[in-house]
């Protein structure tokens, strides 16, 4: 029993990552990036918001329509959103000042809604939410790692704290949001490199082909 | 049996009523908390825009500091006391709507489309030992391109230097409007002045100020891709400055 929570919670971290493999929730990562100490708590929220969603979800899941699922589904991730967002202003106005609409916008997350499709109504409340946690966990580990490289070699902090010699000029392009693009391409190729499953299997063959042309064959071009 | 109408809307009814219980319920009881915390970004604003902030300390031994006075915007009068009511809770964006304590404002007059204007204002003084003013801070607002910015502006004790100018809140868009936060370009405004003979004359231009340019302490650089945000703040600097704002109660304090 043990061993199969292990599996959900870590399952998401590197081998169903949320952000590398499936590609979902890359807006919030391209936006909240530029500095850790806003990613840290835009990570803390979303994996609470995953996390207990799924939980909530699941408990009442034999009990919701399927002709109503979508919209039950998104009350009540709204609802925990809300929360999250209260709480925020009450207890780090500054952070959520900062986090300005992303907070709102885990609601359209779609590692929330695609948890509470594909794991939480189906299955029990305690794997649901450790389901929610290890994919909450899966999108942490990769914005913290790009809010890492940006805020460091952006503008020579972390956390707001120097780093770099003040004598850094700072790149910036990675303080612009398209750098996370690039940031998380990379990550892809390296866990892509050594993880060759997660490779996906092309969309389109190119037809056999003959790489040198071949000048004999005369082709009329009418 | 799940799939009944009946169902459907009893179960919909269900969530919906416990998730409109957890909200309200956390909205009201965090609420004193999200209201200081407001408070404090406001004031935190109000120390920036003077240029004495310093971020280790806390806001409220630092805003003792301030001296805080009414102004009378007809008379440019500054009042000690206004019908009794506690200064430190006065808000005049709240007075601003509040039946008879506001002026429509005529069309010609109300070049920050604000409609109307509250009849007395609030602003903070900082003196030194000698009960000089050496900066007074002023609270300015109005429309940008989506919404009403509202800011302060602090000046220095000619009562025509821009010592500093910051926004608490509006709703511009990130990157392009949005960079009226920007320190950079907050920067650009200090050494800035208001007054040429008399006339407001201080405006954010399109493109970025010639220095050889006589005029040019009365320019400021436009914000990119924001045309319509950057008038917003040269019209709101028009109107502040202008008569029915605070013109007459900085010319009183440079006369005295």
């Amino acid at each position: 029993m043990l061993k199969k929570y292990k599996e959900i919670l870590l399952k998401p971290l590197i081998d169903e990552n949320p952000i590398t493999l499936q590609i979902l929730g890359i807006c919030s990562a391209l936006a909240v990036t530029s500095n850790l100490t806003v990613t840290l708590i835009m990570c803390l929220a979303l994996t609470s918001v995953v996390a207990f969603s799924n939980l909530f979800i699941s408990i009442i899941r034999n009990h919701i329509p399927t002709s109503v699922r979508i919209i039950i589904q998104m009350t009540i991730i709204a609802s925990l959103v809300i929360l999250v967002d209260q709480i925020l202003k009450a207890y780090n106005y500054e952070i959520s000042k900062k986090l300005f609409v992303f907070v709102g916008l885990i609601i359209t997350n779609c590692i929330v809604m695609g948890r509470a499709e594909a794991f939480a109504m189906k299955e029990k409340p305690l794997p649901s939410f450790i389901d929610g946690l290890g994919n909450g966990l899966g999108y942490s580990i990769i914005l913290i790692g790009v809010a890492i490289i940006r805020e460091l070699f952006g503008s020579g902090t972390l956390a707001g704290y120097q780093i770099m010699p003040l004598s850094y000029p700072g790149n910036n392009l990675l303080l612009l949001p398209p750098s996370s693009f690039i940031i998380i391409g990379l990550m892809i190729w390296v866990i892509r490199s050594y993880k060759k499953d997660q490779v996906e299997d092309k969309d389109f063959k190119i037809s056999d082909h003959e790489v040198t042309p071949n000048y004999e064959k005369k082709e009329l071009n009418v | 049996m799940n799939e009944s109408v009946m169902r459907t809307i009893f179960v919909a009814f269900l969530v919906c009523l416990f998730c409109s219980m957890l909200v309200s319920y956390a909205a009201v009881s965090l609420r004193e908390d999200q209201l200081s915390n407001k408070l404090n970004d406001q004031r935190t604003t109000i120390l920036e825009a003077a240029g004495i902030y310093n971020a280790n300390e806390s806001v409220e031994s630092q805003f003792q500091s301030l001296t805080i006075k009414f102004i009378n915007f007809e008379t440019g009068e500054l009042l000690d006391n206004y019908e009794g009511i506690d200064i430190n809770n006065y808000d005049q964006v709240k007075y601003s709507r509040k039946e008879g304590y506001y002026t429509l404002l005529s069309e010609d007059e109300d070049i920050a489309t604000l409609r109307r204007k509250e009849n007395i204002g609030k602003i903070y003084i900082l003196e030194n030992t000698s009960n000089e003013i050496t900066k007074i801070i002023l609270p300015i607002r109005g429309y940008g391109l989506w919404g009403t910015l509202y800011g302060y502006i602090a000046l220095a004790g000619d009562f025509n230097t821009i010592e500093g100018l910051e926004f608490y809140d509006h709703k511009e868009t990130p990157g392009l409007g949005g960079e009226v936060d920007n320190p950079t370009w907050k920067k650009k405004w200090i050494g800035k002045k208001i007054y040429d003979n008399n006339n407001v004359s201080l405006e954010v231009i399109k493109g970025s100020v010639n220095s050889q340019d006589d005029m040019s302490i009365y320019k400021v650089d436009g914000l990119s891709g924001a045309t319509i945000t950057s008038r917003g703040v040269t019209n709101m600097i028009k109107f502040w400055f202008s008569d029915s704002g605070y013109k007459k109660a900085l010319q009183d304090l440079k006369d005295a």
